[in-house]
């Protein structure tokens, strides 16, 4: 294993009741980087970006097989969920800001994590929000219900909600489905700035912006891993009929 | 011509079918009218007669001096004296009382349907509050006299156990179906996203159930509790049978006897007569101003749907 590594997937299944959803998931997935799942609905994809932060906890009637370990530790056995959850973010397919303030938002997480000075909070909801590219926005409206700004402002508001507890990993579940064009730019030029620092996962329905953005792209179909690979190597040179079949627009 | 004749014929026979629908669409709304007219009739005739009665005893020649009845702590038909301040007295600390206590409690118990229990201990809390709710106030009373009134007796430093307490208590448990079922679908209410939301943060299940999911029910448990208001402030049978039913006095300790306005109407309203029967009235009139601005503020929050700061 090399250093580089942030998670490693071990054949990892998931049943919901006697469904399979994910059948034999083996992965690597790089720190620093982006990587993207595509493939068509259904395919397993959220369910497995949902497996990273243990969301699928939440849903009655699953259980999990395999493993994945972070940092080389197992996320299912040795580490306690809601740190887990603390080191590995999400951010939804829909916009979801909670019915109170902006600031509020987005000093959530840190006031959960037990940070109460005020002075302390503003530096992180500052902070965070430069860094989801939304300060300058919203700066002067921090009081402000944040669901009564546009949905790729709230969406980045989310982001922000996000960054500011600091995480390691951020899970993005088909970020920009919910939004036009303009914010779906913008969201993805943050995820391009936020790489440095964090290492991103996104699951997408839009085969440019996996291609325009991730570093390594994995192809999903029937709750399997059809081909993972370089980004570049999946869309112009797939190894597999299906993969091309996918991404040429075939089906799907 | 003979293609032509017959297509004729089915126009002109689709446009009586069209006319019959349309007259019977026109008569079934107008019986929806009808039906819907009763309770707005009903509504309208008893505010209009209990306020044309009400307010007769402070106009006209021997008119009681409204100041004395709505500020007057003794209620002594016999002697003329019809204050009913005491009254109101009684009605809003047995109400705040109830809801004090009635509203956590029902508040806690709605978390705990909606959001801890599992589903097989639901199965058995939900149709025991159901049947809660169902139970007849006449019951409720006779389960204050038999059980709640001795109990205070023996700790209460006055004689007797019917009391502002035991009022409180009753009102407290008659309150709680209201609450817990108002409360809880309101919880239930709350999208699934703010939970993901904030257990994605890295937020426990119950700092998720008190940071998020109860600030977002908010405005369904604030009606809840104006319904448990107003449930309380018009319960009579139960109260009377409890109540004490004290001729005057503020109340000063919970082990005082109240007199609530319910109570004060359905203990004389059988045999009294003129004035008094006015008076009594008059009373129905409090009664029904509270119970109006009850209602004016549960429309008030639940049509304030999104809060903006």
């Amino acid at each position: 294993m090399t250093n580089n590594v942030k998670f490693q997937v071990h054949d990892l299944d998931l049943y919901y009741g006697d469904f399979q959803a994910l059948k034999k998931i083996n992965m690597e997935i790089l720190k620093n980087q982006i990587t993207a799942f595509i493939g068509p609905s259904g395919c397993g994809k959220s369910t497995f970006l949902k497996t990273i932060n243990r969301m699928n906890d939440l849903v009655e009637g699953v259980r999990i097989d395999g493993q994945i370990h972070m940092d080389g530790i197992d996320i299912y056995k040795d580490i306690d969920v809601i740190n887990l959850r603390s080191r590995v973010g999400m951010v939804f397919q829909q916009p979801n800001p909670f019915p109170m303030s902006i600031y509020d938002n987005v000093a959530y997480g840190p006031r959960i994590h037990g940070i109460k000075k005020k002075s302390q909070l503003d530096e992180i909801v500052e902070k965070s929000l430069r860094q989801a590219a939304i300060w300058d926005e919203v700066k002067d409206k921090l009081k402000k219900n944040a669901q009564a700004v546009s949905g790729g402002q709230q969406q980045r508001i989310c982001i922000a909600r996000t960054l500011a507890v600091e995480p390691e990993v951020i899970l993005m579940d088909e970020p920009t489905s919910a939004l036009d064009p303009i914010s779906t730019l913008k969201i993805e030029d943050l995820a391009e700035e936020l790489k440095d620092k964090y290492t991103i996962i996104i699951v997408t329905h839009n085969m440019q912006q996996a291609s325009r953005i991730s570093d390594k792209t994995a192809f999903f179909l029937h709750g399997e891993v059809v081909e993972y690979g370089e980004t570049s190597q999946i869309f112009n040179n797939p190894k597999e009929q299906k993969t091309e079949d996918y991404i040429t627009g075939r089906f799907g | 011509m003979m293609v032509k004749h017959l297509l004729k014929n089915t126009e002109a026979l689709e446009s009586i079918n069209m006319k019959t629908t349309k007259i019977r669409e026109k008569i079934i709304e107008t019986v929806f009218f009808l039906c819907a007219l009763i309770s707005v009739i009903s509504v309208v005739a008893i505010i209009a007669f209990v306020f044309s009665k009400g307010l007769k005893p402070f106009f006209g020649d021997h008119a009681y001096n409204f100041l004395d009845f709505i500020t007057g702590v003794r209620w002594d038909p016999e002697n003329n004296q019809y204050g009913v301040f005491y009254m109101i007295a009684g009605s809003v600390f047995a109400t705040a009382g109830a809801i004090i206590i009635g509203v956590p409690i029902g508040l806690l118990t709605a978390v705990f349907i909606a959001e801890v229990a599992p589903k097989s201990l639901v199965k058995i809390i939900k149709p025991a509050i159901e049947l809660l709710a169902g139970i007849p106030s006449v019951i409720y009373g006779a389960f204050g006299m038999g059980i709640i009134i001795p109990v205070i007796e023996k700790i209460s430093p006055q004689p007797q156990g019917q009391s502002l307490l035991a009022v409180i208590c009753v009102l407290t448990i008659m309150i709680l179906p209201t609450i817990i079922t108002l409360s809880e679908s309101s919880l239930r209410a709350v999208p699934k996203s703010y939970r993901e939301a904030s257990l994605g943060l890295g937020a426990s299940k119950m700092q998720t159930i008190f940071r998020t999911v109860i600030p977002a029910a908010k405005s369904g448990i604030l009606s809840a509790t104006v319904l448990g208001i107003g449930r309380a402030i018009g319960e009579t049978m139960a109260v009377m049978m409890i109540a004490g039913n004290a001729i005057g006095g503020i109340p000063t300790s919970i082990w005082d006897k109240v007199r609530p306005l319910t109570v004060n109407i359905s203990m004389e309203m059988g045999y009294a007569s003129g004035t008094h029967q006015e008076m009594l009235f008059a009373t129905g009139v409090v009664l029904f101003v509270f119970i109006m601005f009850v209602n004016i503020t549960v429309i008030r929050i639940t049509h304030k749907t999104v809060e903006k700061d």
